[in-house]
């Protein structure tokens, strides 16, 4: 009954790339009819963004914020990675902890961290040790959780097999336990990547005098629309393009497929 | 086509002039893409009989049901069932499927109880059917249980019930105990002798398992593999009171033994036809 | 049962240790009392704050901003999931859009919905459906998706018309996915809005929170943290547990 089977096999990438260009030209104009309705004082128009931004980016000005954000970003997302990915892997092969824990990780997940801020403030000043711990707080929950679900979940009769083969310890994490759980743990870090660098970025939107956060904010308060426009603007742009990779060697390289 | 009488025993033997032809499939095709699935194919089913599909894997078999039922349109060839041909699933036709197909938001009455609020049947008759589905298929004490909560066979039960309260004139039943393990399938397959008989409905059983059909059929179709095609009906004059015990006797190891001298060379060819199968 | 019962004391004891080694901690002085204050003392600040009806406006202001966003996610989300499933051409081409929204960090759009609205509700709004109309959208195809297929086919076996299949099989069957999109809706409208609250507005519980830490009011600050956290994980535990509820219900043994 395989009557899909029977119909022209179509490429994904083609059609994937007109779908794309096709909501990047409506987005487009959404942008464009929402600055007609809110007026030039509420949001630049997609020109004006895009000219902006790339004045913008001539500037060493604004690159000292850019590389103020991508410090803290990069720490951030190096600390949830590892921190996430150990605890995971823990919480995942002891069973009795990891029942334990998971519910209470959950429940974090799903709570407006951003009232703790004042905290890690209290904690760690102003400055960019605050910028990271804020980032790890949103980074490390989801991937955690992820390499948590990945190690309870591997098939226990992969397990056997390798004892069945008489695989010692370190060749059945190599070689099994390591492959098996790969997947999730790179979908973990895709979902830790977007909340890591909310976290960051909210941060510097409160209390920071540094950073596209803070240049976001700040534009506002100048009544500097076009500023807040194009960094925004410019945030989107790379968030969506860091996500096409990561998703593009997702599927090429650890999914496998077609 | 070959009809063979596998016994002159004249308890099996339906009398010709009450052979009253209930439903029809006449040079019935069925084509998805350029795969080539059933027919063309004839059957006629008579009025009141236990008729048996069995074929091997992929040879369309549930296809059959597809068509016949209504479910599904045949690409060349006529289906009729009372006389009317079929256009979409007609009234008095019931369908149990080899999947679960019970509801697993509606309690097990509400379950039974289903098609009959769907077609505006009035509160007091319903009660009074599903109690006596309820009753017939041994669910009395389950009547307020989540399917969920029962095992394979119990919902498949449900999924029969809820079939028979809609009083079907024909009944296809697709591999309906396909999941279930081989002493359930057994005991289910008395219970299907017993609301044959007491329904007088026709019907029509889709199934892999050749014992199965030996034991409860009067008439089974062996199918070709694909494009599956009838090539043996085998009549097997069981008296129509009879249960699992015929195992027992002689002539069903002779029907089955029959069944598989045709099923072998069949099913080599089908898994032939999946090693290259497109 | 009695692994369950063991893993949920297990996890009571956690945080109860944790909360009385917070309490420990400050009561012995080992931090400093401006960075950190017990835990009593954070209930006690909170009861006087919900006694004395201080905060009432801004918990009113917030739950009303959260509750009107998530009636319109789930009402919008689910509006759009059923027409995006009826419509495989449009799914198929919100493929790369769906895919990659959730990656852009959603929450730096809310200055900008401020310049355009004001500085009132309705930014706040927008925001808290921002995050939760896709997540519904997500959960409605999900649910329609999973509607077996043998299901469908009873219903054709029943002769039901599309809307008595919508009605009667379609909707029970994609309920428990549907639910999990309100979970999701009401767990990211609470976490965009005090988010919003906290970095610009003009009342709301994050602005109290954001306003007793500009202040150098900790004892207010944490108070309020405090309940933002009870009621927000309370909420969620409760919609959890009915999902859970349901799923278990539905579970095939």
């Amino acid at each position: 009954m395989s009557g899909s089977a029977a119909l022209p096999a179509t490429g994904p990438r083609g059609p994937w790339l007109l779908d794309g260009l096709v909501t990047v030209v409506v987005l487009l104009g959404l942008w464009q009819a929402l600055h007609a309705y809110a007026g030039e004082a509420a949001i630049a128009s997609p020109l004006a963004a895009f000219r902006h931004l790339s004045g913008l980016v001539a500037t060493a000005g604004f690159w000292s914020h850019a590389g103020a954000t991508l410090s803290a970003f990069a720490g951030a997302l190096a600390i949830s990675a590892l921190l996430g990915i150990g605890l995971g892997l823990v919480l995942g092969l002891r069973r009795f902890a990891g029942e334990v824990a998971e519910p209470i990780l959950a429940g974090l997940y799903s709570i407006p961290k951003v009232t703790l801020y004042p905290v890690i403030l209290l904690v760690f000043g102003l400055g960019i040790g605050a910028k990271v711990a804020f980032g790890v707080i949103h980074g490390v929950i989801p991937i955690t959780l992820f390499t948590l679900t990945a190690v309870k979940g591997i098939n226990p009769v992969l397990i056997r097999t390798a004892r069945a083969m008489r695989l010692g310890q370190a060749e059945t994490i190599r070689t099994i336990l390591a492959p098996a759980v790969l997947p999730e743990i790179v979908t973990g870090l895709r979902v830790g990547f977007s909340l890591t660098l909310l976290g960051v970025l909210v941060g510097e939107m409160f209390a920071s005098q540094r950073g596209l956060g803070f240049l976001i904010v700040n534009g506002i308060s100048l009544h500097n629309v076009q500023q807040t426009t194009a960094v925004i603007l410019m945030l989107v742009i790379v968030a969506v393009a860091a996500n096409g990779v990561l998703l593009w060697l997702d599927r090429r390289f650890i999914h496998r497929a077609a | 086509m070959a009809v063979v009488a596998l016994s002159a025993d004249p308890r099996g033997a339906m009398p010709a002039e009450t052979r009253e032809i209930h439903a029809s499939l006449r040079g019935v095709t069925r084509v998805y893409g350029r795969l080539a699935a059933l027919g063309p194919l004839d059957l006629d089913l008579v009025k009141g009989e236990f008729f048996s599909v069995v074929g091997p894997s992929g040879c369309g078999k549930s296809t059959l049901l597809d068509v016949l039922s209504g479910l599904g349109r045949p690409n060349a060839g006529t289906v009729t069932f009372e006389g009317a041909p079929v256009e979409g699933v007609p009234d008095g036709i019931g369908i149990v499927f080899q999947e679960d197909a019970s509801f697993p938001w509606l309690s097990v009455a509400d379950n039974v109880a289903f098609g009959l609020r769907r077609a505006g049947v009035d509160a007091a008759e319903i009660a009074r059917r599903v109690d006596y589905a309820l009753g017939f298929m041994g669910l009395t004490d389950f009547a307020h249980a989540y399917p969920a909560q029962l095992s394979g066979g119990m919902r498949q039960r449900v999924c029969i019930a809820r079939t028979l309260v809609t009083r079907p004139r024909l009944i296809l039943l697709d591999e309906p105990f396909g999941a279930l393990d081989q002493q359930t399938r057994l005991l289910m397959g008395d219970e299907l002798l017993r609301l044959w008989r007491e329904t007088g409905a026709t019907v029509l059983l889709i199934t892999h398992a050749l014992d199965e059909a030996a034991m409860l059929s009067d008439r089974i179709g062996v199918m070709s593999s694909r494009p599956g095609r009838f090539i043996e009906i085998v009549e097997t004059g069981w008296p129509r009171e009879r249960d699992s015990r015929i195992v027992a006797e002689e002539r069903f190891g002779h029907i089955t033994a029959r069944l598989w001298s045709h099923l072998r060379e069949e099913s080599l060819k089908a898994i032939g036809k999946a090693g290259r199968a497109p | 049962m009695t692994r369950e019962r063991a893993v949920t004391l297990t996890r009571i004891a956690w945080i109860a240790g944790f909360v009385l080694l917070l309490e420990a901690v400050c009561r012995l002085h080992l931090v400093n009392p401006l960075t950190l204050i017990p835990p009593s003392e954070m209930a006690a600040t909170l009861w006087g704050l919900i006694a004395s009806g201080e905060i009432a406006g801004d918990i009113a202001r917030t739950f009303s901003t959260v509750a009107i966003a998530v009636v319109l996610a789930v009402a919008i989300g689910f509006t759009l999931g059923v027409a995006i499933h009826a419509l495989p051409r449009v799914r198929q081409g919100l493929d790369p859009l769906l895919a990659s929204y959730y990656s852009i960090p959603t929450f730096v759009f809310y200055p900008l919905f401020v310049a355009i609205f004001g500085l009132n509700s309705v930014p706040l709004i927008v925001l808290g459906m921002a995050f939760g109309v896709p997540a519904m959208i997500l959960a409605t195809l999900n649910g329609l998706d999973r509607v077996p297929r043998v299901l469908m086919r009873t219903a054709r076996s029943y002769r039901l018309g599309r809307l008595s299949t919508l009605a009667h099989v379609v909707m029970p069957s994609a309920l428990p996915y549907l639910l999990t999109g309100v979970k999701l809706a009401l767990a990211y409208a609470f976490i965009g809005i005090i988010a919003g609250e906290f970095i610009l507005a003009d009342a709301g519980l994050g602005h109290a929170i954001a306003y007793a830490y500009d202040g150098f009011e900790n004892r207010t600050m944490y108070a309020l943290m405090l309940f933002v956290l009870v009621v927000v994980t309370g909420l969620n535990m409760t919609l959890h547990a009915w999902e859970g509820r349901v799923m278990r219900r539905r579970a095939r043994a």
